[in-house]
C-alpha cells in the first residue's frame, strides 16, 4: 500500500492537471475514461460551475459521452458488487464537490488494483465514499419516514420536500411498490423537480404552479376528509406519548428540527 | 361522529401506549395484488414521541373493557376510568387513512379481554381479515395473541398478521402471582410455543409447496415490566435469555414501570420510572444478540445487578482484564467485538481493512471507533509503548473522567448504546 500521508502532500503541491466536467454523473465517468486514455498523472476534477482558472495548472475540458461513461460503469460493475455500485451512485447524489474528486480517484484506484480493493477501509477514498453513501442513505430513509401526503380534492396524494441531498431518484422504488393503487407526487421544492405516479409508471415532472397553493390557507384544494385525518393523527401522536418519560433531547436527536416542517403531527 | 371517533382514539391509544414495542421490522410482505402497502425489512419509524420512542405503528386497543384485574394495568376492571370500544370498521378506516398518508407502517392491535378470550380474539381476527381481504392491505400488522384463545383462531390470525406477541408482564412467576393472581406464565408459554411450532411447520411446508401462505413472517415478541416487582437484573435477563432460546423470539421488550395506582404492592404514584435501568437491560440484550455474549458472562451470582455508572460491555471488560489488550491487527472478530468503544460496523471494517496492511491509530479513528475508550483495551501498529499496566479501577476512572458529560451530567433517562 502506498504511504497515504506522502501521497496527499504530493497531490497538493504539484497539481498539474485539471479536468473540467459538466457536473453530471456521466460527465464524471467520461472523465475517468479520458484519464485512462491519457494517463496525465495526478488530476484534479472540478465541475464547470466551480472551476476557477489557475496559472499553475493545465486544464482539459471533458465532453460528456454516453458510450464512454457506460464503459466505465460497466467496468466498475465487473469489479464491484451491487452494494458498492449503489454507494458510488449515492456519493454522487450527495452533490458535494469534494466527492467528485473522491469518486474520480476511487474509480482509478479500483481499476488499478486487483479485485477486492474496495474493502480497504484504510484507503481515504474508499472510506469517504462508504461514509458519504451512508449519509445519503440516511437522508433517503428519513424521507421515507417523514413524508406526509396530503390528499387533494382530485384524489391525488401530494408531498413537497427539500432534502439535504438529491435523494428523489432513490425514493422511486419504495413509493411505487408501496402505494401502487393511489396517484401520488413527491416534489423537491429546492431542486425544482419531482416524481409523479400515475397508477402505471413513475414519471419525472416539473411544475410551475406555486407549491404554497397546497398549504393550509387553501383547504378547498384538499379532500374533504384531509383535515379530519390530519387532526386524528395529531391526537394520536399526543395520546401515545408518556409524559413521565419525557426526553426532549432524545426526541430532537431522532427528529432533527429541520424536518419538523414536514410533519403533520408537529404543525 | 368525528368527535366520538377522536375521543375513542384518545382513550384507546392512551391505554395501548404501555406496550412499548413499535417495531415494524422483519416482514418482507410484498404488494403483489396492486393494492396498498408492503413490508420493510428493517422497519421505519415515522415519527418519535416526545419521550423519544419510535412511532411506527398505529398502536391501539380494540377496547379497554376487561374482565381481568391485573394490578399493573390501567385497563384493569377495578380501575375507575372511561371505557370505549372501536367498531371493526373504525379500526380499518383509521389504519387505511393513516397508512395512505404515510403516517404509519401499519397497525398494532391489542385489546382488553371482554366476555372471554375467544370472543376477543375473534373480533381482532375480523379486523385483520377485513384489512387483508377487502382492502388489499399489505402493510404491517402486529397482533396480540389473547391468552386462552383457541388454537384455530390463533392459527387463522397467524395467516394475516406479520408479528404476534403476548406479554410475560412480570419477569418471574412469583412477581406475576403477586400482582395478577388470576394469571400465570403458563398462559403465555402455551400460545408462544404453539405459534412457534406453527411457524416451523408452515416454513417446512412452504419448502415443498410454494403456494403455502406466510405464517407470522416477522416472528413473535414479548414484554416484561421492570421495577414493579423486586426482581434482580439477573433474574430478568435469565428469563429473557430463556425465552429467546425456547421460543425463537425476535425481541424481548423491557418496559420500566410507570406508577399508575396507589396499590401498596408496587412503587407509589410519582415515582420516577427506572429509565436508566431499562436502558442497561436493553444494552445487555444487545450484547447477547449481536455481540456474542452469554448472559452468564454479564450477570451471575457475583454480579446480580448491572452497573449504573458504566455500560455492561465496559463492566465486563474491566472485570476480565486478562483478555486485554487485544491486538487489532491479529485478534479474531469475536474478540474485537468485545472491545469497549468498538461496535459491530467498526469491527467488520477493521477485519476487512487489516488484510491490506497493518492498521494505525488514525485509521481506526477514521473508521469510527470511540478511540478514547478503546485505547485502554487495544494495541495497533503505532500504539504508544506503555510502561505500566493500569488496574481496572484506574481505567474506569480515566473513562469516566473523559466521558463525564456523557455519563454523569445527562439526565438518567438518556438512552445511549455503546
Ligand atoms: S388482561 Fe390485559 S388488559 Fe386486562 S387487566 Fe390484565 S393486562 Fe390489562
Amino acid at each position: 500500500m502506498p504511504n497515504l500521508f506522502q501521497h496527499q502532500l504530493y497531490k497538493q503541491s504539484i497539481q498539474s492537471m485539471i479536468y473540467i466536467f459538466d457536473g453530471s454523473l456521466e460527465g464524471l465517468l467520461t472523465a475517468v475514461f479520458e484519464w485512462f486514455e491519457r494517463k496525465p498523472g495526478l488530476t484534479k476534477i472540478v465541475s464547470k460551475e466551480r472551476y476557477q482558472p489557475n496559472v499553475f495548472s493545465q486544464s482539459f475540458e471533458i465532453l460528456t459521452e454516453r458510450t464512454k461513461a457506460d464503459r466505465v460503469w460497466q467496468g466498475l460493475t465487473k469489479r464491484l458488487d451491487k452494494k458498492w455500485m449503489r454507494q458510488v451512485y449515492c456519493s454522487y447524489l450527495s452533490e458535494k464537490p469534494e466527492l467528485h474528486q473522491d469518486i474520480f480517484d476511487f474509480c482509478i484506484y479500483i481499476f488499478q488494483h486487483p479485485a477486492g480493493a474496495e474493502k480497504n477501509y484504510g484507503n481515504a477514498q474508499v472510506l469517504s465514499l462508504a461514509q458519504t453513501a451512508r449519509k445519503v442513505e440516511r437522508e433517503k430513509h428519513r424521507m421515507e419516514a417523514f413524508i406526509r401526503f396530503q390528499k387533494t380534492a382530485d384524489g391525488l396524494f401530494y408531498c413537497g420536500i427539500d432534502p439535504d441531498f438529491n435523494v428523489i431518484p432513490l425514493l422511486v422504488n419504495h413509493f411505487r411498490n408501496r402505494y401502487a393503487d393511489q396517484q401520488w407526487i413527491i416534489y423537491d421544492i429546492k431542486r425544482h423537480y419531482g416524481i409523479f405516479y400515475n397508477l402505471e409508471t413513475v414519471e419525472e415532472i416539473e411544475m410551475d404552479i406555486d407549491i404554497n397553493l397546497l398549504k393550509k390557507s387553501n383547504q378547498h384544494l384538499l379532500d374533504e376528509q384531509e383535515v379530519l385525518y390530519a387532526d386524528l393523527w395529531k391526537n394520536y401522536f399526543k395520546s401515545t406519548n408518556i409524559v413521565a418519560r419525557k426526553n426532549t433531547k432524545l426526541h430532537t436527536q431522532h427528529v432533527p428540527k429541520r424536518y419538523w416542517k414536514y410533519l403533520t403531527e408537529k404543525l | 361522529m368525528s368527535e366520538r371517533l377522536r375521543e375513542k382514539l384518545n382513550i384507546l391509544a392512551d391505554a395501548a401506549k404501555y406496550d412499548v414495542s413499535c417495531s415494524s421490522s422483519g416482514s418482507d410482505r410484498k404488494n403483489t395484488n396492486k393494492g396498498v402497502g408492503n413490508g420493510h425489512h428493517s422497519g421505519i419509524c415515522h415519527t418519535y414521541t416526545e419521550d423519544g420512542r419510535c412511532v411506527s405503528l398505529l398502536k391501539i386497543l380494540l377496547t379497554n373493557h376487561c374482565i381481568f384485574d391485573c394490578a399493573y394495568c390501567v385497563s384493569r376492571r377495578s380501575n375507575d376510568i372511561e371505557r370505549a370500544a372501536f367498531t371493526v370498521d373504525e379500526v380499518v378506516e383509521l389504519t387505511m387513512n393513516f397508512y395512505r398518508r404515510n403516517y404509519i407502517e401499519g397497525l398494532f392491535l391489542s385489546s382488553g379481554i371482554f366476555k372471554n378470550a375467544d370472543f376477543t380474539m375473534e373480533r381482532l381476527l375480523r379486523v385483520v381479515k377485513k384489512l387483508r381481504l377487502e382492502e388489499n392491505y399489505n402493510g404491517y400488522i402486529h397482533l396480540k395473541t389473547i391468552p386462552g384463545a383457541s388454537d384455530e383462531l390463533i392459527t387463522e390470525a397467524g395467516l394475516y398478521a406479520d408479528r404476534m406477541s403476548i406479554n410475560l408482564e412480570m419477569p418471574t412467576e412469583t412477581g406475576l402471582k403477586l400482582l395478577a393472581p388470576e394469571k400465570s406464565h403458563q398462559d403465555v408459554i402455551k400460545p408462544l410455543g404453539f405459534v412457534k411450532n406453527q411457524i416451523i411447520q408452515f416454513k417446512e411446508e412452504k419448502k415443498l409447496i410454494k403456494s403455502v401462505p406466510k405464517f407470522v413472517p416477522a416472528g413473535q415478541s414479548t414484554q416484561m415490566v421492570i421495577g414493579a416487582t423486586p426482581e434482580t437484573d439477573k433474574e430478568i435477563m435469565y428469563t429473557a435469555a430463556n425465552f429467546y432460546k425456547s421460543f425463537s423470539l425476535k425481541r424481548v421488550y423491557y418496559s420500566g414501570y410507570i406508577p399508575i395506582s396507589n396499590d401498596s404492592r408496587m412503587p407509589i404514584l410519582g415515582t420516577q420510572p427506572p429509565l436508566l435501568r431499562e436502558n442497561r437491560l436493553y444494552q445487555t440484550d444487545w450484547l447477547m444478540r449481536f455481540y456474542g455474549f452469554d448472559v452468564r458472562e454479564l450477570l451471575n451470582d457475583a454480579n446480580p445487578h448491572l452497573d449504573t455508572d458504566i455500560d455492561p460491555k465496559l463492566s465486563w471488560a474491566l472485570r476480565n482484564m486478562q483478555h486485554f489488550p487485544v491486538d487489532i491487527n491479529t485478534a479474531d472478530y469475536q474478540m474485537i467485538l468485545r472491545v469497549p468503544g468498538i461496535g459491530v460496523g467498526s469491527a467488520q471494517k477493521i477485519v476487512q481493512a487489516r488484510k491490506f496492511g497493518k492498521l494505525y491509530i488514525h485509521q481506526l479513528k477514521k473508521i469510527g471507533i470511540a478511540y478514547n475508550r478503546a485505547k485502554h483495551f487495544i494495541t495497533c501498529a503505532d500504539s504508544p509503548y506503555q510502561l505500566k499496566d493500569f488496574q481496572s479501577h484506574e481505567i474506569k476512572g480515566f473513562i469516566l473522567a473523559e466521558s463525564q458529560s456523557k455519563y454523569l451530567k445527562t439526565p438518567s433517562n438518556q438512552i445511549l448504546l455503546f
